[in-house]
C-alpha cells in the first residue's frame, strides 16, 4: 500500500496535476453553487474537456475535483439562500439556512467547510483501506459473478429509488441497457437495431446521453420555473470563526456520520443525498432532548451531520468504481464513461496494470479536501458573487456549454439535434417523475452486463452457469430479492391499513 | 390518463418494436456457423424486451401506487410557467445545430448567445454582444488552438454560393 502511496504521490505532485485538482474544485464550487445545477451536469459538461487532456489519471482527479467542488458549493447555496443546489445538499439548508438568517453565515460556512473536509478525508482513509480488499476478492470473480453483480447493482438502485418509483427505475435502466444494444457490438461484427440509418452504426454518444439527460433538463426546469438566484443573505458573511465548545460538540457528530456516510456511498443506488439525509435523522434521534429541539433551528450539529457525511459518502460511491468497475449512482456513471472513453476499464485489475491512476485519485481526494478548505473557504464571499450574475447571461452559456460538450465529443452537428431531441424527452421523463440516472447507469453498463452475460453462456454452453456456481446463484438471488421487496412490504402495509379499520 | 403511464405506453411501444426484432426479424440474416454459438445476437435483446415489456405494463396498469405529490414542476399548471420561452431556446439550439457548420462557429456562438439572452428578456444590446463575442472568440480559441479540434470559424464560402 505504501509504495502505492508513494506512486500516487509523485503523480499527484506535479505542477501539472495540482493546477487540476485546484481548478477542477473552483469550477465544482463556482457551478454547484448555482441552484439546480447538480454534480451530475457539471460533471457532464467538464466531461470533454477532461477527455481531451489525454491522460486518465488526470482526467479523472479534474472529474473527482469538480465533483467534490460541486457538493461544497451546493451546501453554500443551501445556507446562504436555502436553495440547494445539489439535492445531497438539502439537509444541510435544514439548519444551515436559520443559522443564515440569525447572522451566523460565516460560522455556517466554517462548519460546512470543515465537516465537509473531516467527511471527504475520513472517506478518503477508509477508500485507502477498503478498496485493495475488496478489488482481491473481485480478482476471483469470473464473468457470471460479475453478470450477476451488475444485476444486483442495477436492481439496487431500482430498488433504493424510493416509494412508487421502483418499476420506474427498473423500466428506465432496461431503456438504459436496450439503447446500449444500438449499433454494432464488440461481441458479434454485425450492426443490430440501426434500422438501417447510418448515424446509429457506432451507437449513442455517451456524452450526448449524458448532457441531454442531465444539464438540459436542469437548464429547462430553470427557464420554466425561475428560482430566485440572487439573495440577501450574502452581505453579512463575516466572522468565520467557531468556538473551542462549538468545536468539541460537533467533533463526535462529524466523525459518527464521516464513517456512516462512507459505508452508505458505498452501497450501490444510495449515495449523497441518502447518507446526508440519514446522518441527520439519526444524529437529531441520539442527541440530548435540549439539542434535539434546536435541530431544524440553526443546530450546528445538525449542521455538520449531513455536511460530513454526504461527503464521505461521495468518497464511498468510488469503491464499487474503481475495484468493481461498476457505478453505483448516476454521477460515478458518467466517470465510468469517461474512464471508458479514455480506453481505461475500472476493475479489480485497475490497480495492478495502472496503480498510478488509481492512487493518484485517491491522494487527489486528499489534496481537493483540503483546497476547499483553505483555499475555497476565505473565496466563498467572492464565489458568491456568482449567484448575482444575472440569469439572462447564465442560462444562455450554460446550454451554450452544453452543445459544445456534445460537439466536442463527436465533432458531428446530427449529434447536436439528437441532444436536444433527448433533452426534451428527457425534460418529459422529469415532469412524470421517472428517474433519470438509472437510465445513464443502464446505458453505460449496458455492453459490460452483455459481454460478461455472452461470455458465461458460452463457457457453459447455455445458461447452466446460473446454478453451477452458487455465488452467482446467490448474487441473482440477492438482485430478485431488492426488486421484490419494496413492492411486497408495500402490499403488506396496504393490508395493515385495510385491516385496521375493522 | 397521467402523463407517466402515456409515456409507459410510448416505451411498451418502443419494446414491442425492439422485441419483434429481436425474436423474430433479427436471426434470419445469422450465418449457419454462428447458430451453434450458444449466444445470438439476439439473445441478450430477447431479455431485455421482456423485462421491458414487464415494466412498462406495472406502470401502465398502475400496479404502483404513486403518493399524491407533484415533482419540481406540475406539468398540469405547464402554463403556468415560462413555457414560451423554453420553446424559444430549444428552437434556438436546433438553428444554432444547423447552421453551425455553414456560418462559422464564430457567428453562430455569437448569434446564440445573443439571442438566447434576448429570449430571456435582456435588452442591454451592446453588453450582450460584446459578452457574447469575447466568449465564441475565446471558447474558440481554447478549443481550436489548445485542445487542438478544429472548427470552422468562418462561414464557409462554398456553402453559401448557392445562396
Amino acid at each position: 500500500m505504501f509504495e502505492g502511496l508513494l506512486i500516487g504521490l509523485q503523480t499527484v505532485f506535479s505542477i501539472k496535476m495540482l493546477v487540476v485538482v485546484i481548478g477542477g474544485c473552483l469550477i465544482g464550487t463556482f457551478i454547484g453553487m448555482l441552484p439546480g445545477l447538480g454534480p451530475m451536469s457539471i460533471i457532464a459538461i467538464m466531461i470533454p474537456v477532461a477527455i481531451s487532456m489525454g491522460d486518465p489519471a488526470a482526467a479523472l482527479i479534474l472529474l473527482a475535483g469538480v465533483y467534490y467542488g460541486a457538493i461544497f458549493g451546493g451546501s453554500t447555496s443551501s445556507i446562504l439562500l436555502n436553495a440547494p443546489g445539489v439535492a445531497g445538499t438539502v439537509a444541510t439548508s435544514f439548519d444551515g439556512y436559520p443559522m443564515t438568517k440569525q447572522g451566523k453565515a460565516g460560522k455556517a460556512l466554517t462548519i460546512a467547510a470543515i465537516a465537509s473536509f473531516c467527511g471527504g478525508t475520513v472517506g478518503a482513509i477508509l477508500l485507502m483501506l477498503f478498496a485493495p480488499m475488496l478489488s482481491s476478492v473481485a480478482l476471483l470473480f469470473h464473468s457470471a459473478e460479475y453478470f450477476a453483480l451488475m444485476v444486483v447493482g442495477l436492481s439496487a438502485i431500482a430498488a433504493f429509488a424510493g416509494k412508487g418509483q421502483v418499476a420506474k427505475a427498473l423500466l428506465m435502466t432496461t431503456v438504459g441497457l436496450i439503447m446500449a444494444t444500438v449499433g454494432e457490438g464488440a461481441l458479434f461484427n454485425m450492426p443490430r437495431f440501426t434500422m438501417g440509418v447510418m448515424d446509429l452504426q457506432s451507437g449513442f454518444g455517451f456524452i450526448t446521453l449524458a448532457m441531454a439527460m442531465f444539464a438540459l433538463p436542469e437548464v429547462l426546469f430553470l427557464v420554466l420555473n425561475p428560482k430566485p438566484i440572487a439573495g440577501s443573505g450574502m452581505a453579512q458573511i463575516k466572522d468565520l470563526r467557531i468556538t473551542r465548545s462549538e468545536a468539541r460538540s460537533i467533533a463526535p457528530v462529524i466523525a459518527r456520520q464521516s464513517i456512516q456516510g462512507f459505508f452508505i456511498g458505498v452501497l450501490p443506488g444510495a449515495g449523497a443525498t441518502i447518507a446526508s439525509f440519514l446522518g441527520y435523522a439519526v444524529e437529531r434521534n441520539i442527541a440530548p432532548k435540549k439539542e434535539q429541539e434546536l435541530f431544524g433551528k440553526g443546530s450546528i450539529k445538525g449542521l455538520a451531520a449531513p455536511e460530513a457525511a454526504n461527503n464521505a459518502a461521495c468518497t464511498g460511491s468510488f469503491v464499487p468504481l474503481l475495484t468493481l468497475g461498476i457505478p453505483g449512482s448516476g454521477t460515478t456513471a458518467i466517470l465510468l464513461g469517461a474512464l471508458i472513453a479514455l480506453n481505461v476499464s475500472p476493475g479489480p485489475r485497475l490497480m495492478l496494470d495502472e496503480p498510478q491512476i488509481f492512487w493518484s485519485v485517491i491522494i487527489s481526494m486528499y489534496i481537493g479536501n483540503l483546497i476547499l478548505l483553505i483555499l475555497n473557504l476565505p473565496l466563498i464571499p467572492y464565489i458568491a458573487k456568482v449567484l448575482s450574475v444575472p440569469r439572462n447571461f447564465l442560462i444562455p452559456f450554460i446550454m451554450f456549454f452544453t452543445l459544445m460538450g456534445a460537439y466536442i465529443g463527436q465533432n458531428n452537428a446530427t449529434e447536436l439535434l439528437l441532444l436536444v431531441g433527448f433533452g426534451v424527452f428527457a425534460t418529459a421523463l422529469k415532469f412524470a417523475d421517472y428517474p433519470l440516472a438509472p437510465l445513464l447507469i443502464g446505458f453505460i453498463l449496458g455492453g459490460m452486463l452483455e459481454d460478461n452475460f455472452s461470455r458465461s453462456m458460452q463457457l457453459y454452453d447455455g445458461i447452466a452457469f446460473i446454478w453451477e456456481r452458487p455465488m452467482t446463484l446467490g448474487l441473482l438471488v440477492i438482485a430478485l430479492i431488492l426488486i421484490i421487496l419494496p413492492s411486497w412490504r408495500e402490499h403488506k402495509s396496504k393490508k395493515k391499513n385495510e385491516n385496521e379499520p375493522t | 390518463m397521467a402523463l407517466d403511464r402515456w409515456i409507459a405506453l410510448i416505451f411498451l411501444t418502443i419494446c414491442l418494436a425492439y422485441g419483434y426484432t429481436a425474436w423474430f426479424t433479427m436471426d434470419e440474416g445469422l450465418p449457419p456457423i454462428m447458430q451453434r454459438n450458444p449466444i445470438w445476437p439476439s439473445t441478450f435483446p430477447k431479455l431485455l424486451s421482456v423485462v421491458g415489456l414487464v415494466t412498462s405494463l406495472l406502470i401502465l396498469l398502475g400496479h404502483e401506487k404513486k403518493d399524491q405529490e407533484t415533482g419540481e414542476i406540475d406539468y398540469r399548471h405547464l402554463q403556468d410557467y415560462n413555457v414560451s420561452q423554453a420553446v424559444g431556446l430549444l428552437f434556438l439550439m436546433v438553428l444554432y445545430a444547423v447552421s453551425l457548420k455553414p456560418i462559422g462557429f464564430l457567428l453562430s456562438t455569437s448569434l446564440f448567445l445573443t439571442i438566447g439572452a434576448y429570449i430571456l428578456g435582456e435588452r442591454k444590446w451592446v453588453l450582450m454582444i460584446v459578452i457574447s463575442m469575447l466568449t465564441a472568440l475565446s471558447v474558440w480559441y481554447l478549443v481550436s488552438e489548445i485542445l487542438g479540434i478544429y472548427m470552422r470559424p468562418m462561414p464557409n464560402a462554398s456553402l453559401l454560393e448557392g445562396f
